[in-house]
């Protein structure tokens, strides 16, 4: 019978078009300052608009810095250009911008969330790849270009090829100290970084149900490390006390109608997936990367592979068959739409206090939206970072990547709760490790990967 | 609208390497301006050149001589995985490239290429290697890749088959859907009212 994904894919289809492919209705569209102004002005420019402003949000959190006292300068090169640009489209488009100085302004994965933005069974695009993250919420989202955010915009609808589905259930109870980045690191190693390609991927089972929200989105954000078309979870109690009362989500006896249809948002008992994987996840343990693709992941406790690529080792600067352990680093990052909002900030921060990080190691913590920094300093959790040694910034992507302004030392060693460790992401010729927050505050303590548990229990 | 493709005979040049991501197609810092066009300089910027000068790396495929005139480009498998930019694919097209040849390709890549006229074609990989350096003759209406006396025959999903022979516009396309649309929208609006927000701007 049918899958959750089914479910939603057929609500929205509007119709059939030749060569089996479907028009599908879009709910949601989300723009950021990286393309928003080339989306938009070349929409004006074909002399078209944006058929539904209502329904598109636009969120400053790419290209923005991060550093204290912000104004629409960049530190990159020529980016004040996409920040007054897409500010200035989507005024003249009438879509609603969470700019530079917002309350709400954040990383648009994590912003989305907290506005009630994203809702159970809605579709939501965005042209960055994470939007997948918002599938935590039952919601089928999905990261597309540039062309297909002018096409949605324009005419409410995209054409797309169904893609199969997939469901991988995390049996079990993970052990203290893993988490959902460890859950996904280790999928995505044994299954391989295109081992989801074509499948809209469900993530069920106890270990997933057991999830609080905001880790259920760490598991969907690297859906797309996974290669998948989109990650997706079932709503359920959890989902829906953490959606009330929030500033889109609908309200009143709209909520209660709203309520009663997401509770059927869900897969049949004897729903039929083109693909099943079955993890148990208290086998997982805290994971790091080790290479150049998120597939390329280990137990931190483990070691380099034997077999490994020699172009990763050579990029890497590491020996096959090493220890991970004890990699000195020069860098620590907490930040980004997989790690980076207020449970992340917490856990991270109960390693922190009363620590420093080692000499010489320079750490930095960028929360995830503006909320959640709010949300942090009420409880303390700022003096904790600063204290511990690290910088407390404003929100957005931040050093996730590099764009040619701000970046890690040329050739520096990070360990980072990010999503990619692709070669020079996050700065010319960098080395990234991506693990869990724990890990991240743990190696920065340290000075050199480490096991958070060792330091919890020490 | 993207520029029509039927048939393609060029080198194939080998980037025969798994999970190449959009950020080594073109890094972040290669993209300086809000517009689409001004990227094929710093394709594979990571690997095309040795410094910040931009001095071509003679091991890096397209700078051998060879390759130089390639529109053909044969990968690994998940191609194009990473940041959903579609930088990456302009970049290509602008440099030329009209075709790339993998054994799986990562998904917000490949719709990108479709709208701008770049065919990726998927083959197994063991027949992919082979073609290294080959003039390889691409045939989409057909669906056949050929190089020398060896045929290899292709799937492509009839949309996407469609949209690249003819060269189309989607949004053109979609708007004759413009009544489904509609009556899609008064069915929904009463059934998920919340769905519509007429004022987002509190």
């Amino acid at each position: 019978m049918t899958t959750l994904f089914d479910r939603i894919w057929d609500a929205h289809v509007v119709a059939c078009l030749p060569g089996g492919a479907g028009l599908v209705a879009i709910d949601r569209v989300l723009l950021h300052e990286r393309t928003g102004a080339a989306a938009l002005n070349a929409l004006r420019d074909a002399g078209r608009t944006v058929a539904d402003p209502g329904r598109v949000f636009a969120i400053m959190d790419h290209i923005v810095d991060t550093l204290p006292g912000r104004t629409d300068r960049t530190l990159m090169p020529g980016g004040q250009a996409f920040i007054t640009e897409t500010r200035a489209a989507a005024r003249a488009a009438g879509i609603r911008l969470f700019d530079v100085g917002d309350p709400d302004q954040g990383i648009m994965h994590v912003v989305s969330p907290e506005l009630g933005i994203v809702l159970p069974g809605l579709t939501l695009i965005a042209p960055d790849s994470h939007t997948c993250t918002q599938g935590a919420l039952g919601a089928l989202a999905w990261g597309i270009g540039s062309s297909e955010a002018e096409h949605a915009m324009a005419t409410g609808t995209l054409r797309l090829t169904r893609p199969r589905a997939m469901r991988v259930t995390f049996t079990g109870t993970p052990a203290p100290g893993v988490t959902a980045k460890d859950m996904m690191l280790s999928l995505i190693a044994a299954h391989g970084a295109g081992g989801g390609a074509g499948h809209v991927v469900e993530f069920a089972g106890p270990a997933v149900t057991a999830l609080d929200m905001e880790a259920r989105m760490t598991l969907c954000n690297m859906a797309t490390e996974f290669s998948a078309f989109a990650g997706l979870i079932a709503p359920d109690d959890v989902t829906f006390d953490w959606l009330k009362g929030r500033r889109y989500a609908p309200q009143g006896a709209d909520w209660d109608a709203a309520l009663a249809q997401w509770q059927t948002l869900r897969s049949a008992d004897d729903a039929a997936f083109d693909a099943e994987i079955t993890i148990d996840a208290g086998l997982i343990a805290p994971m790091v990367s080790w290479g150049t693709s998120p597939q390329a992941s280990v137990a931190v406790s483990g070691n380099v592979p034997a077999d490994a690529g020699q172009a990763m080792l050579d990029y890497m600067a590491l020996a096959a068959g090493a220890p991970l352990i004890g990699t000195p680093i020069d860098a620590a990052f907490i930040g980004s739409c997989t790690n980076a909002r207020l449970s992340d900030l917490r856990r991270a921060a109960a390693l922190l206090k009363g620590r420093h990080v080692a000499p010489g190691i320079r750490a930095i913590c960028v929360p995830g939206s503006s909320a959640v920094r709010r949300a942090a300093e009420a409880e303390g959790l700022d003096r904790v970072f600063v204290d511990a040694g690290f910088e407390w910034r404003m929100s957005g992507c931040s050093m996730c990547f590099f764009a040619g302004g701000e970046s890690f030392a040329e050739g520096s060693r990070v360990i980072s709760s990010t999503n990619r460790n692709f070669e020079s992401r996050q700065g010319l010729r960098v080395k990234t490790h991506i693990a869990s927050p724990e890990t991240v505050a743990a190696s920065a303590i340290a000075g050199a990967i480490a096991d958070a548990r060792e330091l919890a229990h020490g | 609208m993207a520029e029509p493709f039927t048939t393609l005979t060029s080198i194939a040049a080998p980037l025969l390497r798994d999970n190449v991501d959009t950020d080594a197609i073109i890094p972040s810092r290669e993209m300086k301006s809000t517009g689409k066009t001004g990227l094929a300089g710093g394709l594979f910027a990571g690997w095309r050149y040795c410094d910040a000068e931009r001095t071509p790396n003679p091991d890096f495929v397209l700078n051998q001589p060879e390759y130089s005139m390639a529109a053909l480009l044969l990968g690994g498998r998940n191609f194009g995985c990473g940041s959903s930019r579609e930088h990456a694919v302009w970049a290509l097209a602008e440099y030329g490239i009209r075709c790339i040849i993998a054994p799986s390709f990562a998904p917000i890549f490949h719709g990108n290429c479709i709208r701008n006229g770049i065919v990726p074609v998927v083959l197994a990989a063991e027949v992919i290697a082979p073609l290294a350096g080959q003039q390889v003759h691409v045939d989409l209406a057909e669906q056949a890749v050929s190089a020398g006396d060896a045929t290899f025959r292709f799937e492509i999903d009839g949309e996407a088959k469609a949209m690249l022979l003819e060269g189309l516009d989607a949004i053109d396309l979609t708007f004759k859907h413009r009544a489904a649309i509609a009556a899609f929208h008064a069915r929904d609006r009463s059934q998920r009212p919340w769905v519509y927000l007429e004022q987002n701007h509190a």
